[in-house]
């Protein structure tokens, strides 16, 4: 009886879970003509420069700005704080399409909107908002998430930032690992711990200003892809902010992270499935132009099955990201739908970008094509914002709750 | 000039993407099924400068137009993103799209030009699939309007428009009295990329949406297609040593 219940009880969640299911099978027409507008973007601004961006190890500057000034960076923001008041859908559409015009640009603009906006937004002040989101949307600023350090990753609550109070200063001391947009980024939110006793509980999340004394960057890391965004650790020495600059209430920090690496997924699983799908694209061309054993190395076989399974890959990856963007949208529960996104579309760009190689032979291996940038591109997908086993670990820990176990 | 502006968007083009162009099997077409189609460049920096016109306060309200099927509302709907204020779609399906070319296009616009009182009708110079090159001209001379045609510079005086145009010889200035037909060239402007807000707001815009015979225009057409076929197969050249060995080649081949 119990076990019939249940059951139903999942079922039900799963038509109720997705209010606009038929939005998975054919978007809205304002959705079609984002995606249409960002892919035009990506096409003409931002694929034929990746190549350079990526060799140079070039900020975008001038392409982020283009692409706050439409709106892009800010995609959630409502437009009285100078957003483009969109859903994560379309977030996840635009992510798609930056992406698989540049992969690099598409980090920057996912970790602003995601990870440095977004909890802003959810956990901030009013007046926080304005000074900390506002500048923010224009593409001139950008912002940045500290959590990892050089002793903890995915142990994310074993953080040994601290924090302490100082008359009406919070002082900040730690150092602060593999923070993306750290050499380009105004502002950032650092997690520090305010009591250590209190382990994960006792984390809390801050707002630093960029430049500011007592933070400085270390060296920018030598990346195997997504040259063109920075990579560095964050130190604070001493690193003294006004107590009005602690987002949330204290202790929240952990909370605040994780809420706010559910969203993220959602981001970087578009980001992943921009690369795929580049991946998907680039085999595709090649097989319909190189030609052996007397014809296109399209009609055989070996390369169709491959591109059979890239694309099956990639559209399910799709699939379930816009699934947990509608979940998201709908105010519903969607951690379980933007892990299980973040795994599949980085494990399908990982797999599409080795295919891709395969595909174009020798030519896949060389700087010529863009497979081996998407090869690159696509490895770290399954490694930040929760590595694989992470999100392994998050989708399990959903399910052991669904099935009582 | 506190005028309305018929910007027509004009029907929506082919745009290949990546598969190569193909000629139907029967000779009287190109392949158009699950080709991408959006708004035609041209048309584009026609919206664009007509938008710009409105952000000066030079014209009133820009109105948005395209005949075809039921997707031309997508392309009017790109229109409306980049700010035109409201779009009319005329719809025109099946074989009468297929057939549909300048002379009926114009008819329209003229017909809709007169309905809406438009004072300024702005298009692309030419569409990129059948490069015709004639909406614009036709629909002046129907209307019985001065026409500005290939600008790359438009600026209103008054109630006249000084317009500059890329002709063969270099460039030509011309002033131009209102109302007027202009068709816009690549160096106009650069078209805005849309931003969100205003892909948001363009749902909210009207568009409206007639047939050919409310607007009393036939749109039979007077042409017959009678064959399309590919260019020929591009040959292999081939090297010559010297000179000499050209011009024995070339008469070779009697081309001299």
């Amino acid at each position: 009886m119990a076990a019939l219940f249940k059951a139903r009880r999942a079922l039900s969640s799963f038509f109720t879970g997705c209010r606009s299911l038929s939005q998975l099978a054919e978007l809205p027409e304002t959705h079609q003509i984002l995606r249409q507008t960002c892919r035009d973007y990506a096409d003409r601004e931002l694929s034929p420069i990746a190549a350079r961006l990526d060799k140079e190890h070039v900020y975008p500057a001038k392409q982020i700005q283009e692409l706050g000034a439409m709106g892009v960076m800010a995609m959630e923001v409502p437009e009285e704080l100078g957003g483009a008041g969109m859903d994560y859908l379309a977030y996840s559409l635009a992510m798609e399409e930056i992406s698989r015009g540049c992969a690099s640009t598409g980090v920057v603009v996912s970790v602003n909107n995601s990870l440095y906006i977004g909890p802003i937004l959810k956990f901030g002040t009013e007046e926080q908002k304005k000074q900390w989101i506002q500048p923010f949307t224009t593409g001139e600023k950008v912002g940045c998430f500290a959590l990892s350090e050089p002793g903890n990753g995915s142990d994310a609550g074993a953080a040994s930032t601290t924090a302490h109070q100082e008359g009406d200063e919070w002082v900040v001391n730690g150092t602060k690992a593999w923070i993306t947009n750290s050499w380009d980024a105004s502002a950032a939110i650092v997690f520090a711990t305010t009591d250590k006793t209190l382990k994960h509980k006792g984390i809390s999340a801050f707002l630093v200003p960029m430049p500011h004394p007592g933070l400085s960057l270390g060296k920018k890391e030598d990346k195997l892809g997504i040259r063109a965004s920075s990579t560095a650790n964050i130190i604070l020495e001493d690193c003294r902010i006004p107590l009005g600059y602690m987002l949330g209430p204290r202790g929240s920090g952990f909370k605040i992270a994780m809420q706010t690496l559910d969203s993220g997924r959602i981001g970087i699983a578009a980001q992943a499935l921009g690369i795929a799908q580049a991946s998907l694209e680039c085999a595709a061309d090649y097989a319909h132009r190189r030609t052996a054993f007397g014809a296109p190395i399209g009609k055989l076989q070996a390369i169709q099955f491959k591109l059979a399974d890239m694309a099956v890959a990639i559209e399910g990856a799709r699939l379930l990201t816009w699934k947990a963007a509608l979940l998201r949208d709908s105010k519903k529960a969607f951690t379980k739908e933007a892990a299980m996104a973040k795994l599949a579309a980085s494990e399908a760009a990982t797999f599409c970008s080795h295919q891709a190689i395969q595909v174009l032979g020798g030519m896949g291996y060389v700087t010529d094509m863009p497979a081996e940038r998407h090869y690159r591109d696509a490895r770290i997908t399954e490694i930040y914002e929760g590595t694989s086993e992470i999100q392994r670990l998050v989708i399990a820990g959903q399910l052991l709750k669904e099935y009582q176990l | 000039l506190s005028c309305k502006v018929l910007s027509s968007v004009v029907t929506p083009c082919y745009c290949f993407v990546s598969p190569q162009i193909r000629v139907k099997p029967d000779n009287t077409g190109v392949v158009t099924d699950g080709v991408k189609h959006s708004m035609n460049p041209f048309c584009e920096i026609a919206v664009e400068e007509a938008v710009k016109l409105k952000e000066k306060k030079l014209i009133k309200e820009v109105v948005a137009v395209s005949c075809g099927p039921q997707q031309s509302q997508e392309t009017i709907r790109t229109a409306l993103a980049m700010g035109a204020d409201r779009g009319i779609h005329v719809d025109v399906s099946g074989k009468d799209y297929e057939n549909l070319g300048p002379l009926q296009v114009s008819k329209i616009l003229a017909a809709l030009a007169k309905q809406e009182d438009a004072q300024l009708i702005l298009l692309g110079k030419q569409a990129i699939d059948d490069d015709c090159n004639q909406t614009g001209q036709m629909t002046a001379a129907l209307l019985d309007w001065p026409q500005g045609t290939f600008a790359s510079e438009v600026s209103l005086e008054g109630d006249k428009i000084n317009l500059v145009r890329e002709i063969d010889g270099g460039l030509e200035h011309i002033k131009i009295n209102t109302p007027a037909v202009i068709t816009a060239d690549l160096r106009l402007n650069t078209p805005r990329y849309a931003t969100l807000p205003n892909i948001m707001k363009a749902k909210k815009k009207k568009i409206v949406t007639v047939k050919p015979a409310d607007l009393g225009v036939d749109v039979t057409s007077r042409l017959e297609v009678l064959k399309v076929e590919e260019p020929p197969q591009r040959q292999a050249g081939m090297k010559v040593e010297t000179v000499e060995d050209l011009v024995v080649k070339l008469k070779e081949a009697g081309r001299v």
